[in-house]
């Protein structure tokens, strides 16, 4: 099956044509922000990174900013920098330009300050408006497609409707030749035996109950109830009782696929094609940012409760398990899997309705999320800021 | 008769209602396994819980045919079954 999208000089496809405006830290977002409102059609990805971190917790962000920068929905990308940060902006930039795209940076501390790195950046910025302007679509095969699985806000329909129906898309994509990522870690806490059943192999299994085990360790080493934080307060009133059910749910959003890796936040999906699994946070934002660096292009995202989360770099396809909250949100909400309990639907059909609009999304189509401007943004951090 | 609940997996000793129940209304589910319809003891939220057995303090209980924690005390069929007598099993830092 073909879509048509935006070829990239590396060979990968992109469904947008973003041009990003990549703070390299904390002290340079602001000027990013600033830099993009010149700029038609930039997007800006402000954060509180970049500085004062060490290790893993550095690394992750430095990851992250590069994935980003990478994502074939992304056309070219303006780093900046204040200079002096951890995250040295020409490491980010070499890196980015591995694919070939154009990305240049502008340094704050040598262009004069605040405004001369303000008129230098959008002096680039809008050059490379004009270039992304004229690239046209062309086609490509899904099969170059990697879908970001993200749940929040979720209640018990969750796992009865919107999720299995995600699944059921996931599966087709997988089935044309595509990749699906499932994310957050937290909520593979009392389902990780099942999907573990479901690697490829040893390794991957015990990679993946590894993470699992990271994760709820770390939870223990706080010394308090997970349910102080998850479920959420949300989770609890729509009537999920504990991270295991909402767990049990949340999986259903990686179908029946066989899972043919486990990746760390951030990391590059493989060539091997099929169901990834990324060790990302339960908190929404963060674990879409870790799915977007890792290469994903398009996101379906399934909620109970309704939220209005989008992403600065990709469409976001929003499905609700519960009638009451599509009526409630209709402004937000693409896809109605509600209409399952309802008994006006099953999941198949769901399924296929919400593989349909991938297909209609990456050739173009406008989500509810990306009309309304949603662009929420957050990088997870595994380390304390020194 | 329209079915008010959703058994998950034939193994579940709960159900998730799909519309608001108030003590006294049927819980009603035709399924697969036969039908069910017994009267709820306590008022149930849409989407919440329901146990269909009498559950001991301590026992498991199971959704989607695993566990989901177990019980802080004991339930009785028709109860509401959340955060007030269920509790997790993982990630408890306070009991360590």
């Amino acid at each position: 099956m073909k879509v048509k999208g935006f070829k990239r000089e590396n060979g990968t496809y992109g469904i947008r044509n973003h041009l990003v405006i990549l703070p390299a830290s904390v002290c340079a977002s602001e000027t990013a922000i600033r830099i993009s409102n010149l700029v038609p059609g930039s997007v800006a990805l402000p954060h509180q990174h970049g500085c004062c971190q060490i290790g893993d917790d550095l690394r992750l962000t430095i990851d992250t900013l590069i994935g980003l920068g990478k994502n074939p929905n992304v056309g070219a990308v303006l780093v900046v920098g204040l200079g002096c940060e951890g995250v040295q902006p020409s490491e980010v930039v070499e890196e980015i330009s591995k694919t070939g795209k154009r990305v240049e940076k502008v340094i704050i501390q040598e262009t004069g300050g605040t405004l001369g790195a303000i008129q230098e950046g959008a002096r680039i910025a809008a050059e490379m408006a004009r270039e992304l302007s004229q690239q046209e679509r062309v086609e490509f095969d899904i099969s170059e497609l990697v879908l970001a699985l993200e749940c929040g806000g979720s209640d018990p329909t969750s796992g009865i409707a919107s999720n299995p129906s995600a699944g059921a898309a996931s599966d087709l994509l997988i089935e044309h030749g595509g990749s699906s990522i499932l994310s957050e870690t937290t909520e593979l806490i009392g389902a990780e035996h099942l999907l573990a059943k479901r690697c490829v192999d040893e390794s991957v299994s015990n990679k993946l109950l590894k993470i699992v085990q990271d994760t709820e360790d770390r939870a223990i080493a706080m010394g308090t109830d997970l349910r102080s934080g998850q479920p959420t307060p949300g989770n609890k009133e729509g009537g999920l009782t504990t991270i295991e059910e909402k767990s049990l749910g949340c999986i259903y959003k990686a179908g029946m696929s066989p899972v043919v890796g486990v990746l760390g936040y951030a990391e590059q999906v493989r060539e091997t094609k099929g169901l990834y699994v990324m060790d990302t946070p339960g908190q929404d934002i963060d674990s879409i940012t870790g799915m977007l660096a890792g290469g994903a292009q398009i996101v379906v995202f399934t909620t109970g409760r309704g939220t209005p989360t989008g992403a600065p770099i990709a469409p976001v396809i929003k499905v609700t398990g519960n009638t009451l909250t599509y009526n409630k949100m209709k402004m937000n909400m693409d896809i109605n899997a509600g209409r399952i309990i309802d008994g006006e639907a099953t999941i198949e059909e769901i399924g296929k309705e919400i593989f349909d609009e991938m297909i209609k999304v990456a050739n173009g189509k406008k989500t509810k999320a990306e009309s309304l401007g949603h662009k929420e943004f957050g990088i997870y951090k595994i380390g304390t800021t020194f | 008769m329209k079915n008010n609940a959703i058994i998950a997996n034939s193994k579940d000793n709960v159900a998730t209602v799909v519309q608001e129940l108030k003590m006294g209304d049927a819980l009603k589910i035709n399924g697969a396994n036969g039908s069910i319809n017994f009267e709820v003891t306590q008022d149930v939220p849409c989407f919440h819980k329901v146990a269909l057995v009498d559950i001991q303090k301590g026992e498991e209980i199971v959704k989607y045919g695993e566990v989901i924690g177990a019980a802080l005390e004991d339930i009785k069929k028709g109860q509401h079954v959340h955060v007030h007598n269920v509790e997790s099993k993982r990630g408890r830092g306070d009991k360590k």
